[in-house]
């Protein structure tokens, strides 16, 4: 009874190399199911996880800072980089160095007065931290800051919506 | 149970039925039984013979099998046909030498003994031999029964020009290599 239908169909669980179509079947509902549940994991997480904190930090050399000079920080949790920018000698702002793409570190080129992603030459605004041009989908995330006495404090993050 | 192996005499069988009874209390195919116990010769004996499957090495039921609805799994148990494919041929019915696999008319499907895997695999004996109270059907390590039996444990069977080594053992008179069955012999007899 050998062959090759024989060997396309062995008798032996263990020398089976066909999937069946109901194997392939179980295989994509279990996928999905798989892929559904992940998404509603992260989408609760993105809900519920994260509560809105309002951190006050003081930022480092901020008064140091030249006029057109940027410098980079962590808030409101160390590994979030935010980029510090004064454009005047009264006028700090700061957005999260995060380009809304991808993510590349943006830079403050101070010969345009633009902030600019080096990656996909996605641009956005340092006066409100919207898309200039490039395929960045969203404003930058905007860091709140406040002034008191000497010393720049974050206060908070805030995501403006574009237009 | 992990080295434990199927011992089949059918000299210690008094008939009582409680495999048969046992056997339909399987989870796998609760309700109904697997086991055959016949009379040898009703006429002039009482004597009876159970009959498991033997789960061949090399299973001739699955060979036959004309939709790939038998299958012989890691541990060598060969099991009913799966439903999906089964097409209640009975070809299996036909070629089995040992006259196990039974098709189920009313659900069109073959089923046959699966050495209650269910149970086997999780250490237990199967259903029969637990019952068995004359151990004509047991299952036991092979050691023990070197030990506690005279006679030998036989597992190829010569039926014609096929030879089948089974994974279970039928026990032999003391010393015997094989079973020979002229099967055409047998045949003449019976009309006679």
């Amino acid at each position: 009874m050998s062959g090759t239908w024989r060997e396309e169909f062995p008798v032996r669980e263990g020398d089976e190399r066909y999937v069946t179509r109901r194997q392939f079947a179980r295989f994509l509902v279990l996928t999905s199911l798989a892929m559904f549940a992940g998404n509603v994991w992260i989408l609760a997480k993105s809900w519920l996880g994260k509560p809105a904190r309002s951190l006050d930090m003081a930022i480092p050399g901020a008064a140091l800072l030249p006029v057109g000079g940027s410098v980079v920080f962590d808030y409101p949790e160390p590994g979030d980089p935010c980029l510090l920018i004064r454009r005047s000698d009264h006028e700090f702002v700061a957005f999260s160095q995060k380009c809304t793409h991808l993510s590349c570190a943006v830079y403050y080129a101070k010969d345009t007065d633009q902030i600019e992603c080096p990656c996909h030459n996605g641009s956005f605004s340092p006066r409100d931290g919207r898309v200039l041009q490039g395929p960045p989908p969203r404003p930058l995330p905007r860091v709140i800051l406040e002034k008191r006495g000497e010393q720049l404090i974050a206060v908070g993050m805030t995501t403006e919506s574009e237009g | 149970m992990l080295g434990s192996g199927f011992f089949i005499d059918p000299s210690r069988c008094i008939g009582c039925q409680a495999c048969v009874g046992a056997c339909a209390e399987c989870e796998s195919h609760r309700g109904h039984s697997m086991i055959h116990v016949d009379y040898v010769d009703r006429a002039s004996s009482i004597a009876t013979v159970p009959t498991v499957c033997m789960h061949c090495e090399n299973p001739t039921c699955a060979q036959v099998c004309p939709a790939d609805a038998i299958k012989q799994d890691e541990d060598g148990v060969v099991h009913s046909s799966l439903k999906p494919r089964c097409v209640a041929c009975s070809n299996c019915v036909l070629a089995c030498p040992f006259g196990v696999p039974n098709v189920l008319v009313q659900i069109e499907q073959m089923m046959k003994c699966d050495l209650c895997f269910d149970r086997t695999s999780a250490g237990l004996k199967p259903m029969c031999a637990t019952v068995c109270p004359s151990q004509a059907l047991s299952y036991v390590p092979p050691e023990e029964i070197a030990r506690t039996r005279r006679e030998t444990p036989v597992n190829t069977f010569v039926f014609g020009r096929q030879t089948v080594k089974t994974m279970n053992y039928m026990m032999a008179p003391a010393g015997a290599g094989r079973i020979e069955v002229d099967v055409v012999d047998y045949m003449w007899e019976a009309d006679r």
